[in-house]
């Protein structure tokens, strides 16, 4: 651990990418209640005002001087808006919108300090300036119709006294609620209460008092506005909180002394709900969370590798005792002690694997930011569906993620999704539909990204690979449907004649295939003219661990990922037939290519007979691989090979398999890019013609 | 002898700013409460030296804070800081009427906070003799 500042000024850069997130999760949730004509809540109102307050405050001590003021100049908008000075437009929505991608910006330069953004900040200060308010007129201070005390009103927040005179406004009727509360329990039974009140009144602040309260409790009075007539807010509250007051009106006689209040009984202390056993009175923080830096739990699961080896050490020394003299009493010790350490340590590792999880809806929730965005440049109108937002990935898989999907949705808004004028023409509706949706399956996690817009003319992606050179003519005659789909993911072709600032960003199809390749995944499309694309992504769950085969080649150990893998058969040489220059045998009256491993490497020149073959699957596509010995499956850990490694192809890292042995850890889409993709297997493709 | 500081902020950062500027050299022992329930949860059973509140926090805010410790018997000898911004000027007005020591706006920094906080500090030492 360095310098305490560089930990708080990481602190810092989390927190205020945090607060940007939870701006832009709240402002679509705000551009929907616009757009579909509903009451705006004021609590999403606020909260979008306090993540930019907030922000504001943050950023001028950690010296982000551009967010500072971006957040300082929304806040004085956004303080008009929550306070009712102005209503929620299209031009307040779009200035809300661009300051999301701002602060993004801002906040990913290296030097906050940094006078290049100068120009583009004072401009957008000057835009969010110009959504000017609308000033209303008040008559009366509708404050005045109650008989608040100076007490109560002299501890409120402007935005209190604001929610105040508006439900005042709105007819509601003001209440108190005086209730106890166990301060080592104060969270749940205020979460409770939370939620009791949710419906039927609107919580404007707690008051905590000194009366009746001691050490372990404390009394709030809580103040309350509801549509709620007295007796029956009564009924809802007093049994299992405290008591309600209903706060009086003012007289029209303003020289009469206020009522008296009357001093209530004492209020019944709140417990945690009792018929809900999972709730503990315990002293606990109203956040339930940590932060973590990825890099320490990467260091917890090398820990855990470590403890593995240890734990296999020793069951070497007690294989060793076997025989010797040594108590049957403690060798039965010693095996029910090693049986109890590895359930331990599989509970650990998957624990440890558990915390790494995130939601997808953490990335989803930028795509939605980026439809809506695309559709407003495009003039396309298009109705996000989303699925499986819950499912968890590993946080490093969500952080690789986000470009990818970022471009395919895109790449569905401009090149997919038809204006409604088109759609229109063909009978669609004028909304068109982009679904995002994830789901487990097995030990990966899917993902899909569809739309019902015009899908691909496979017939015009083929001229166009023709045309620039891709692909031979002749060849191009023989690809059956998929396979000129798959060209998409060729480098250098793009189906678009238009280059539009909306995926002319330099990332195509075979940058995403890449990346995705690249986090151990596959990529597949499927698509139907006038109806539409789908793009299916299969990943692992986490890059960290996954269970591998166990193969030796030519005396060299390797891990074959199980996902990759379908199922082993031995390998006779004399099945073997060559077509084209390629082994192959016949399976299942299917024809399998196979990839000799040993020859692959160079640890041998010619075949060999007897061993196995490890027929391995990547979406449509088998390849058998041929290895010399089995050795069973195992849970391994992912090791990066390093800088100067990185770029050799065909190995996804290394891995310990006791003994301190080390063996690689093969790179399955790499090894099925590279039989099935090299520009070599086109030209023997083109050569066959 | 450090001296016992309260932040309630629900901001991370600001929170880990303050402990960090005030824990330097041993100069204060710092807690941290995130919302204005756990803070009456350590004023309870603590005293404090010194109790550093942001205004504008949800449910329960510093204001309200404020006027607690105020009535509260173990509370008396804390100085009171809040926090506040431009925005929230009513929030000043009020926090003085309450009893609020010193105000500090958003954004600060170390120097700021320390001169303060020393300021306040020194000033209960003598009024204690």
């Amino acid at each position: 651990v360095s310098d305490p500042r560089d930990n708080v000024q990481q602190e810092f850069l989390v927190e205020a990418q945090e607060l940007v997130e939870a701006l832009s999760r709240d402002l679509l949730l705000l551009d929907e209640a616009h757009h579909r004509d509903e009451r705006i809540e004021p609590a999403l109102i606020n909260e979008i005002f306090r993540s930019v307050h907030t922000l504001k405050g943050i950023a001028g001590m950690f010296g982000y001087q551009h967010v500072g003021a971006v957040a300082h100049a929304l806040e004085d908008l956004l303080d008009d808006l929550r306070l009712g000075r102005i209503i929620v437009g299209q031009q307040l929505l779009d200035v809300l919108f661009d300051s999301v991608e701002r602060f993004q910006h801002l906040l990913s330069r290296d030097d906050p300090q940094s006078t290049a953004d100068d120009g583009s900040v004072q401009a957008f200060i000057a835009a969010i300036r110009n959504v000017g308010p609308e000033p209303q007129s008040e008559v009366g201070d509708p404050l005045d119709k109650y008989a608040i005390e100076a007490e109560v009103l002299a501890v409120l927040t402007e935005y209190e006294e604001h929610r105040l005179r508006a439900c005042i406004r709105e007819g509601l009727l003001l209440y108190r609620l005086r209730a106890s509360f166990e301060l080592a329990a104060i969270d749940d039974s205020i979460e409770r209460l939370r939620v009791d009140a949710e419906d039927d009144a609107e919580i404007i602040t707690y008051l905590p008092s000194m009366e009746g309260g001691n050490e372990d409790t404390i009394e709030l009075v809580v103040l309350l506005a509801s549509r709620v007539p007295e007796p029956e807010l009564r009924a809802q509250f007093e049994s299992r909180y405290g008591v309600i007051d209903p706060i009086a009106e003012r007289t029209h006689l303003p020289t009469l002394p206020p009522q008296p209040t009357s001093i209530p009984a004492p209020a019944k202390t709140v417990r945690p709900s009792s018929d809900d056993e999972s709730i503990q009175p315990s002293i606990r923080s109203v956040a339930d969370s940590v932060r973590v830096d990825i890099r320490k739990l990467d260091h917890l699961m090398n820990v855990v590798g470590e403890l593995a080896l240890v734990r296999s050490a020793v069951t070497r020394v007690v294989d060793h005792l076997q025989g010797k003299s040594v108590s049957r009493q403690s060798m039965m010790d010693l095996d029910r002690i090693g049986r109890t350490f590895e359930r331990q340590l599989s509970e650990l590792r998957t624990g440890i694997l558990d915390v790494r999880m995130v939601p997808l809806g953490q990335v989803f929730n930028k795509l939605a930011r980026i439809v809506r965005q695309a559709a407003r440049e495009h003039d396309k109108q298009v109705r996000l569906v989303v699925t499986g937002a819950d499912t968890e990935v590993d946080k490093l898989i969500v952080e690789e993620l986000t470009d990818p999907l970022m471009h395919l949705v895109r790449n569905a808004i401009d090149h997919g999704l038809e204006t409604p004028r088109e759609r229109d023409r063909t009978g669609k509706p004028p909304e068109g539909t982009l679904a995002l949706n994830a789901y487990h399956k097995g030990s990966n996690v899917v993902i899909e990204v569809e739309d019902d817009g015009e899908g691909m003319n496979v017939f015009k992606l083929r001229d166009t690979a023709v045309s620039r050179g891709l692909l031979g003519a002749d060849v191009s005659q023989e690809l059956t449907r998929q396979e000129l789909l798959n060209l998409v993911f060729l480098p250098g072709l793009t189906t678009s004649e238009r280059v539009t600032d909306l995926s002319g960003r330099g990332v195509g199809m075979d940058v995403v295939k890449t990346n995705i390749l690249r986090m151990g995944g596959m990529i597949s499309i499927a698509s139907e003219e006038d109806i539409g694309t789908k793009i299916t992504i299969t990943l692992p769950i986490t890059l960290a661990i996954i269970r591998a085969l166990i193969v030796t080649v030519a005396g060299r150990t390797f891990a074959l990922p199980i996902t990759a893998v379908r199922e082993a058969i031995p390998y006779v040489r004399r099945e073997v037939k060559t077509i084209q220059g390629r082994e192959v045998i016949s399976l299942r009256r299917e024809t399998l290519a196979l990839c000799d491993l040993a020859r692959l490497f160079g640890f041998r020149d010619a075949p060999r007979d007897g061993g196995f073959v490890v027929v391995g699957a990547m979406g449509n596509r088998e390849l058998g691989f041929v290895v010399d010995e089995l050795h069973g499956q195992e849970d391994v850990i992912i090791k990066s090979l390093g800088q100067s490694l990185s770029s050799v192809r065909g190995f996804a890292g290394a891995t310990d398999i006791g003994d301190q042995k080390v063996a690689l850890v093969l790179d399955a889409p790499a090894l099925f890019t590279e039989y099935f993709e090299s520009p070599e297997v086109l030209r023997t493709l083109e050569s066959r013609a | 002898v450090a001296f016992h500081a309260l932040i309630v902020d629900d901001s991370s950062a600001v929170r880990a700013f303050v402990r960090a500027s005030l824990e330097e050299r041993g100069f204060a022992r710092v807690e941290e409460a995130e919302t204005g329930f756990e803070a009456l949860r350590l004023l309870a059973s603590n005293a404090f030296d010194i109790v550093i509140v942001d205004v504008n926090m949800p449910d329960i805010n510093g204001l309200e804070l404020l006027a607690f410790m105020k009535k509260s018997p173990r509370q008396q000898a804390a100085r009171r800081i809040l926090i506040s911004t431009e925005v929230g000027k009513l929030g000043t007005q009020r926090g003085m009427e309450l009893g609020a020591d010193a105000f500090l706006r958003k954004p600060f920094d170390v120097d700021e906070l320390r001169a303060l906080v020393l300021g306040l500090l020194s000033g209960t030492q003598e009024a204690t003799r």
